[in-house]
């Protein structure tokens, strides 16, 4: 199949991924190192300190982009979900669960620094913020989707089960989110919003879009490199299974 | 050839589900007791004191009946799954999700109307009266068709997985989380006297999307798991 | 017609048969035959729907099985390796439930003559499935049968712990059933006493 003269498929048989990804990695580790190094520096030095949070603040600065990668990495870990489902396509299987990890990764770093930014903000380790809670609940599915996988010995039901739960999940969370903050405003708990104001200095914005590209060059390396993983670890499986497979049709008249 | 019509296949799945519960009464007499035992522990470790009680009442009930669902989803298909009726069910034509309806639907009968049921008593154990034990009763009335819906899908997921029971808990409880805010949200705001309504057409909101999405999502799951 | 267009399949990551292409027309039978462990229940189950093919096609008078979906599977009769019969109900309760999900006639007259057809005497017809042995409850299960109006039938070692009187009873049943234009696979162990000319084999190998 081809689209535009370009064999689109061609990278889509782990065969020819594999190596492929190889030589992706170090481009996308030295991108990742490079802007996180730069968001931090513009982030920890550069921005202005908060006359009201002081620097205590600065924390968000490694919370928010952590926060979005949570969600955009589930989003895309769904998608591809959804893509294999759809289309019986292993490869697809095998980048959701290369990206699980990372995505509950980054969904813890966002609760430890949520809680870090919320301890001198709001005076409690943890707040039941919409946002704070939405967060945990993903933590939940994706600890859920990990140990799914993890239970099902066969490759074939564990893609497709952990898919399913996957985008099961997508439908869940924006629900969650919204019931939260019903909730919240019904028990007049807190009212601070982890938002930064909207008059946010330049400074501020470039420092986070800045980490927030160096988390994406930082997820595509290692789901890259977990992919390899993966790869590697099915072919084995798959060259202890292939003894004789020799069939004979006798048809008996 | 007589082709059985919807109503008949599905009637016929809740039918046998039911007959199954008959047989084994003291299986759905554990499910009451369980509710009953765990709502009256925690007077006992969180004090006597009406005012207390009353206010953590709907919580209590409502992650009680949560529990009791969860904890009953291990029947839903794993009888069927050992002895090959769950095969012969997908084998049956006529679509799967609407006899997964039919099997939720009878699950709900067992583990879940009981726990409505048994709710006024319950909430005037915690001290709630007059409306608040009303909007309880309908809370849980809208809510636990949900519950069992949804635990449909975790269930079809970790079938004849091993450990699945605690699985099953991780893959539901984030999913329940909606329906355990609106519903516990409804008696709150009964007893504040803010009027409930807005919490239960929510809960209803919830009820309706499940319906439409969990069914097919539990039969997309089942086919996984007999593959 | 039912057919099977280079059917591969594999169970985990290991490859239980390829590219294999077989033919059933009305009043015949296929008999799959092999060790344990070849694959006989995963093509039998895959024939039923239950289990995707890796390569290759199904096709029910010429149409993928994929595309019909529920309107395959009511021209089909499957008796699994498991019965799925519940043990708490009794035989007559069991067929008549089945019967009636599966849309085949399902009065309790009927179901009593199919189990008293398959060598199940009324005694045992209202005891708990619970209580028979294993080969009276295979019996239960092969019991649909005589129930069934389906003209495919796809049968999981239907001989296997029965005894001399039913497997004769059941093979005079799968005659009726062929000279009625009925199509049957069969996975078994055993020889089958029906005419050579309606049989062909299927040798599946590890």
């Amino acid at each position: 199949m081809s689209f535009m003269g370009i064999n689109w498929f061609k990278y889509s048989s782990p065969q020819a991924f594999h190596p492929l990804a190889g030589k992706m990695i170090p481009w996308f580790s030295a991108a990742a190192l490079a802007l996180i190094g730069v968001g931090l520096y513009i982030g920890f030095f550069v921005a202005p300190t908060d006359f009201q949070q002081g620097d205590a603040y600065r924390i968000i600065f490694v919370h928010v982009p952590a926060a979005w990668m949570s969600m955009f990495l589930y989003v895309i870990m769904a998608a591809w979900a959804g893509i294999g489902l759809g289309l019986n396509a292993r490869p697809s299987f095998m980048m959701a669960q290369a990206i699980a990890p990372t995505g509950a990764l980054f969904t813890f770093l966002a609760l430890l620094t949520g809680s870090m930014w919320g301890k001198p903000t709001w005076g409690a380790w943890w707040v039941w913020d919409a946002r704070l809670t939405s967060e945990l609940i993903l933590l939940f599915q994706y600890i859920g989707i990990i140990s799914l996988r993890a239970s099902i010995d066969d490759l074939r039901r564990a893609d497709r089960a952990s898919a399913v739960f996957a985008l099961v999940g997508v439908v869940n969370v924006p629900i969650i989110y919204f019931s939260v903050r019903w909730w919240n405003t019904l028990h007049q708990g807190a009212s601070v919003s982890m938002t930064a104001s909207p008059k946010m200095a330049a400074t501020m914005v470039t420092a986070m879009l800045v980490m927030t590209l160096g988390f994406w060059m930082y997820s595509f390396a290692v789901t890259l490199a977990r992919v390899r993983c993966v790869i590697a670890e099915r072919e084995r499986q798959l060259s202890w299974g292939k003894n004789a497979s020799i069939q004979q049709v006798a048809e008996a008249r | 050839m007589s082709q059985p019509s919807m109503s008949e296949a599905l009637r016929g799945v809740v039918r046998r589900d039911l007959l199954l519960a008959m047989r084994h009464r003291s299986d759905v007499a554990m499910s009451v007791f369980f509710v009953v035992i765990v709502a009256s522990l925690f007077p006992l470790g969180v004090g006597p004191e009406q005012a207390v009680l009353r206010m953590i009442a709907s919580g209590v009930l409502w992650v009680t009946a949560l529990l009791a669902c969860l904890l009953s989803l291990g029947r839903l298909f794993t009888a069927d799954y050992l002895d090959g009726v769950l095969e012969q069910t997908l084998l049956i034509p006529q679509p799967l999700a609407v006899l997964v309806v039919g099997k939720v639907f009878a699950h709900w009968v067992i583990s879940g109307l009981p726990v409505v049921l048994l709710s006024p008593l319950l909430g005037l154990q915690f001290g709630l009266s007059g409306d608040s034990l009303w909007v309880l009763t309908l809370s849980l009335l809208l809510g636990t068709p949900t519950l069992s819906m949804l635990g449909a899908i975790g269930a079809a997921l970790t079938l004849g997985l091993r450990g699945s029971g605690l699985l099953v808990a991780l893959l539901v409880l984030p999913l329940f989380v909606p329906v355990l805010i609106f519903g516990a949200g409804a008696v709150t705001s009964s007893l504040a006297g803010i009027g409930s309504e807005a919490n239960l057409s929510l809960l209803g909101a919830c009820f309706l999307l499940s319906l439409a999405f969990a069914p097919w999502a539990t039969a997309v799951a089942l086919r996984i798991a007999l593959e | 017609m039912f057919q099977t267009v280079a059917l591969s399949g594999s169970r985990g990551e290991r490859l239980l048969f390829s590219d294999v292409s077989v033919t059933v027309k009305p009043g015949t039978l296929l008999a799959v035959v092999g060790e344990n462990g070849s694959g006989k229940t995963s093509f039998l189950r895959m024939l039923c729907g239950l289990l995707s093919p890796d390569g290759g096609a199904i096709l029910w008078q010429g149409e993928d099985i994929r595309q019909l979906k529920e309107l395959y599977t009511a021209q089909l009769t499957y008796v699994g390796h498991l019965n799925g019969i519940k043990d708490e109900l009794t035989p007559v309760e069991n067929l008549k439930l089945s019967a009636c999900l599966a849309g085949d006639k399902s009065s309790g007259a009927i179901v009593q003559k199919a189990l008293e057809a398959v060598g199940l005497g009324r005694s045992v017809h209202r005891l708990p499935t619970r209580v028979l042995s294993q080969g009276q409850k295979r019996h239960v299960a092969l019991a649909r049968l005589w129930l069934s109006t389906r003209p495919l039938w796809l049968l999981d070692e239907p001989f296997a712990s029965l005894d001399t009187a039913a497997t004769s009873y059941l093979t005079q049943r799968l005659q009726a059933h062929l000279s009625n234009g009925g199509m049957v696979v069969i996975a078994t162990h055993q020889e089958i006493a029906l005419p050579t000319d309606s049989i062909q084999h299927l040798r599946l190998a590890r």
